[in-house]
């Protein structure tokens, strides 16, 4: 590729990255997708539930055991897991012009948290 | 005779706005203005200029808060009450008075490789390239090569604002076009210059590049093609 192209100094040092920038907007955009369905399902679930009044014993009568609900709600815990870090980071970014390395760390242990404590909660309504 | 109270930043990032008054005439635009007050009030006004006929970009300033060009902005149009309030371009340093240093605006054009690379393999000896018209590249390309560089988009941008490394409306919409032009033989460098979190990713598409132009284009779409044109490439580990 004969691309010899004169590019002024300064360009910025934390825009390194295209590749990890970009993959991560890839899994924001792909993650929203399943959110937004997940959230419909959720909500319709929450609203159906006061609806018929149905009870805490009631509602975990219905989860426990129940593998659908719980791969469901893993599913659930995961987009979350990978949207709200990647989105919590943006905003460190752009609001605290927080860019370092030690940003990503953060966003990844806040990541994980999610993840596992939305699949206890998930697992626990599973064993009822 | 009517008059008009202009009031023009002078000085550089501190300084103050000065009031003059300027006789107010029939299909008067905002460059008039600022050329009265320099010929006829204070020669020491600097302000920057040179078509007056919206072609060539160079008279963009900040005109009751938005920015404009300045040789096709009526007065009638902009004015509160004959009142008018102008100073340079946000976002970018300002020099003297109404004059801003577009060096890092240009700069960026060239960091978000904007300057067309020809494929490799072709000579100077080479047949034109025929592009039909109605291709989808061509049409993709023509919606935003009337850019005339005058900095309206990268002065309203918020963006901009909250982070000065990111590349600016006008830059990506200068990648987006070479990114449609079949002929080109970077692309694969234009797409990763323009990715992340100094590039196409960080636009909030808050729009206010599109709505400002004063060419009418979009740049926000542009840089809507470029995030699906990363990603095309991403997914097939060409990034």
């Amino acid at each position: 590729m004969s691309a010899e192209i004169q590019v002024p100094a300064g360009a910025p040092a934390h825009a390194a990255s295209a590749r990890f920038e970009t993959w991560l907007w890839i899994a924001q955009r792909a993650s929203a997708v399943v959110l937004a369905l997940c959230v419909l399902v959720h909500l319709v679930t929450i609203i159906y539930a006061v609806r018929h009044g149905l009870t805490g014993a009631a509602i975990l009568g219905r989860t426990r055991g129940n593998t659908a609900a719980l791969a469901f709600y893993a599913l659930y815990v995961l987009a979350i897991a990978v949207h709200a870090p990647i989105g919590l980071r943006t905003l460190c970014q752009e609001w605290l012009g927080w860019r370092a390395a030690s940003l990503n760390w953060l966003i990844g242990a806040l990541a994980l948290a999610l993840f596992v404590f939305g699949l206890r909660a998930g697992w626990a309504v599973f064993l009822g | 005779m009517d008059m008009l109270k202009v009031s023009v930043w002078r000085g550089a990032a501190s300084g103050e706005y000065r009031s003059y008054e300027v006789p107010r005439q029939e299909s008067q635009s905002v460059l008039d203005v600022v050329t009265y007050i320099q010929r006829s009030i204070d020669p020491t006004l600097s302000y920057r200029f040179a078509c007056r006929v919206g072609m060539c970009g160079a008279c963009a300033m900040t005109v009751n808060g938005v920015a404009r060009w300045t040789c096709r902005t009526h007065v009638a149009k902009v004015a509160k009450n004959n009142t008018l309030q102008i100073a340079p371009l946000a976002n970018l340093p300002v020099i003297k008075d109404l004059v801003t240093d577009m060096r890092e605006f240009f700069d960026k054009w060239a960091r978000a490789r904007g300057q067309f690379v020809s494929g490799a393999g072709t000579t100077r000896k080479d047949d034109f390239a025929r592009v039909a018209a109605d291709s989808p590249e061509r049409v993709a390309a023509n919606a935003g090569i009337e850019c005339i560089g005058c900095g309206v988009c990268y002065a309203s941008c918020d963006v901009v604002s909250w982070n000065p490394d990111y590349l600016g409306p006008a830059a990506l919409n200068r990648a987006w076009t070479l990114v449609n032009d079949v002929r080109d033989g970077a692309r694969a460098e234009r797409l990763a210059a323009v990715a992340g979190d100094a590039g196409c990713h960080a636009c909030h598409t808050h729009l206010d590049c599109s709505e400002r132009c004063p060419k009418n284009i979009a740049p926000t779409a542009s840089i809507a093609g470029l995030k699906r044109a990363v990603m095309l490439a991403a997914l097939k580990g060409e990034l």
